[in-house]
């Protein structure tokens, strides 16, 4: 099926407001220790297995704004891989590039083996990935039963006289579909809300319901972007019990998008600090949370400051 | 459009099926017994066929959320359509050329559907308009459409079938009747399907039902064929029953309008709320032009009468719209549901 991806994409770009920042480095100038650091991990997990997600040199710019600069990335399988950064640092570029909504200018994206310019979004789900979005994206008229079901819709083979009559493969993807979504809901404890229309539940709930949707499909890699974005400490200490607990049940990967660092420090297996759209730093919780270009870039710079004022008194004279 | 299905959100007291079957034992037991001639040619025939033309376009921009205003040139296709296949194919039964109608326009609906692979909302609406052009201009351009007759105008074929004949105004009523009840119930089914779930996915968030593997350019031609089919029907019912002639002329933009009138009054994305749609439609116009000729007869001309009930009709429904946005089956649901406490608490 011939996809009409640049135009989609462009379209897209409204509802999905790219991260945009000001400044961007050209990749030549990244640091060089990174690649270093990515060596030393790669080779530790060389005898494991290779990994189910890798993005090499991953450039994207939305017009003169870079987004993304060289970003390379390994997900292993069955890890929970946190990618992290200051607002506008380019993580939700990354979740699109990963699924396909943006197509990257640069780079390659290679999923369980195999390397796409643009991973077809139409067919993300046939090769077992699922995402959540930042902003919710429920269907709002469907109930949550519904909701959750549509993430098999993509299995459905009978057509729509079968489903209409009833005969057919319909009656058994009918009970599948039953059979599925009910587990994910007891699963996610939503069975008390299974008929409540998707659009009438509080925001906590919804994320938990577009979790089920991605979850009942059984991926073996979710992205989650920002799930726990605008929860209490309460529903993000729930949400991160269910991704884990999901993790273990399915045997999924998760790539996680955060804002919270303290919630994604107690959950990620590895973590990938991303600032003004390239890789600052990359490794197990603690080695990131001691980096010292983590902590300027979340918590500012003393010498950034100074130079700015530097050049306010400059253009003042 | 934030249409949310009002199906789906009241808890039903009683099994969902007895409103449909009790009704349908009036339509078809009490009815034909009890109505005049006035009844059936000018309120329920009429009635009929836009209730249906109301429920395909609603399957469309209802539930798969794609507007359109090409609905008339659906019509216009599904009826000329059946009288030529009723016309030149010997031997085909009335059904088999109604059927194949359907495929017509659904056909046609397909090709003016493409657009939607790339436009939305207003745009596609406008890009529907298309189709309302084109149908109209080709069928009047080309006398074929209407086997050469010089006024462009065809008398539609006498209604039977399998020899019953059912000409006389009960007769097309329960033909309409038939017909519209079982494309009725079939649509019911599949807006409850996987298929219908799509549409709706498609209508809330286009961007996530791709990403989850929902064929969206297959599902959204779909709901177009399966819209157009319906409308065709309801074209052929319109021309066959209601009016018994064909003319393009009578498959103009206000058609498409006015069923697009009926699925907003009546409530978007339910089956129901075409037909309360439609009978508004029908029937308001008929009672206010009743209430101000015995009214108002004496001092105003027949003219001014008929504008100003133009007028009271247009205040009347952007009022009503005001009132209650989610159209006559959220207002039916809520007196209901009203009754039904009332009852309760008695």
């Amino acid at each position: 099926m011939p996809l009409p991806t640049y135009a989609l994409g462009a379209m897209e770009a409204s509802v999905y407001a790219p991260e945009v920042f000001a400044r961007g480095l050209p990749s030549v100038l990244q640091p060089a220790h990174l690649s270093e650091g990515d060596a030393g991990a790669a080779g530790s997990t060389a005898n494991a297995a290779a990994p189910l997600l890798s993005l090499h040199g991953i450039g994207l710019a939305f017009g003169g704004v870079v987004a993304l600069a060289d970003i390379d990335l390994s997900v292993r399988s069955g890890e929970i891989r946190a990618i992290i950064g200051p607002n506008g640092a380019g993580k939700s570029s990354l979740i699109n590039v990963i699924s396909g909504v943006y197509r990257p200018d640069r780079g390659q994206v290679r999923l369980a083996g195999v390397g796409y310019a643009q991973v077809p979004t139409q067919r993300l789900a046939h090769l077992g990935v699922a995402r959540t979005f930042q902003n919710l994206a429920l269907f709002k008229g469907l109930s949550v039963l519904d909701n959750v079901g549509s993430g098999l819709a993509y299995k459905v083979r009978s057509n729509f006289a079968g489903q209409v009559l009833g005969i057919g493969r319909s009656r058994g993807e009918r009970y599948d579909f039953l059979s599925c979504t009910d587990q994910i809901l007891e699963f996610l404890d939503l069975t008390a809300v299974r008929d409540r229309l998707a659009g009438t539940l509080p925001y906590g709930l919804q994320k938990r319901v577009e979790l089920a949707r991605a979850l009942v499909a059984e991926p073996r890699l979710l992205l989650l972007d920002e799930p726990m974005a605008g929860m209490t400490p309460g529903e993000k200490s729930e949400m991160a019990d269910f991704v884990r607990a999901a993790r273990d049940r399915f045997s999924t990967t998760v790539v996680l998008i955060e804002h919270d660092v303290g919630v994604v420090m107690g959950l990620s297996d590895r973590i990938a600090v991303l600032d003004y759209g390239r890789k600052i730093a990359d490794g197990t919780p603690d080695e990131v949370r001691n980096d010292q270009r983590v902590i300027d870039a979340y918590l500012g710079v003393a010498s950034d400051n100074e130079a700015l004022s530097r050049d306010e008194a400059r253009a003042g004279i | 459009m934030a249409a949310i299905a009002a199906d789906f959100s009241t808890a039903p007291v009683l099994p969902k099926w007895i409103a449909p079957v009790l009704l349908l034992a009036v339509a078809y037991g009490v009815v034909p017994l009890i109505g005049s001639s006035y009844l059936f040619e000018a309120i329920l025939l009429p009635f009929l066929a836009l209730g249906l033309a109301g429920v395909g376009l609603n399957i469309l921009t209802g539930y798969a959320g794609q507007v359109s205003l090409g609905s008339a040139a659906f019509m216009a296709a599904g009826a000329f359509a059946a009288y030529n296949f009723n016309l030149r194919v010997e031997g085909l039964p009335l059904i088999g050329s109604i059927f194949l109608a359907g495929i017509v326009a659904a056909a046609i609906g397909i090709v003016f559907g493409l657009p939607s692979l790339r436009l939305k909302g207003f745009y596609l609406a406008v890009s529907t308009l298309a189709a309302q052009f084109f149908v109209q201009w080709a069928l009047t351009k080309f006398s074929w459409f209407s086997n050469n007759s010089a006024s462009g105008v065809i008398d539609a074929p006498k209604l039977s079938i399998g020899g019953l004949a059912l000409d006389g105004a009960v007769g097309r009523y329960l033909f309409a009747l038939t017909i519209v009840s079982i494309l009725t119930f079939l649509a019911y089914r599949l807006v409850s399907s996987q298929t219908g779930r799509n549409f709706i996915a498609i209508r809330d968030n286009e961007t996530a039902a791709r990403i989850i593997g929902i064929p969206v350019l297959k599902t959204k031609l779909l709901a177009f064929a399966i819209s157009s089919f319906i409308i065709g029907v309801a074209g052929v019912i319109w021309a066959f029953a209601y009016l018994r002639t064909v003319e393009p002329d009578g498959f103009d933009l206000d058609r498409s309008f006015q069923i697009l009138f009926i699925i907003i009054i009546g409530g978007l994305a339910s089956i129901r709320g075409a037909f309360f749609g439609a009978a508004l439609i029908v029937v308001f116009p008929l009672g206010l032009s009743r209430l101000s000729g015995f009214l108002l007869g004496d001092v105003f001309d027949s003219g001014v009468l008929d504008m100003s009930q133009r007028i009271v009709l247009g205040a009347l429904i952007i009022l009503f719209l005001i009132l209650e946005p989610d159209g006559l089956v959220a207002l039916w649901d809520r007196i209901r549901r009203r009754l039904l406490f009332a009852w309760q608490s008695t």
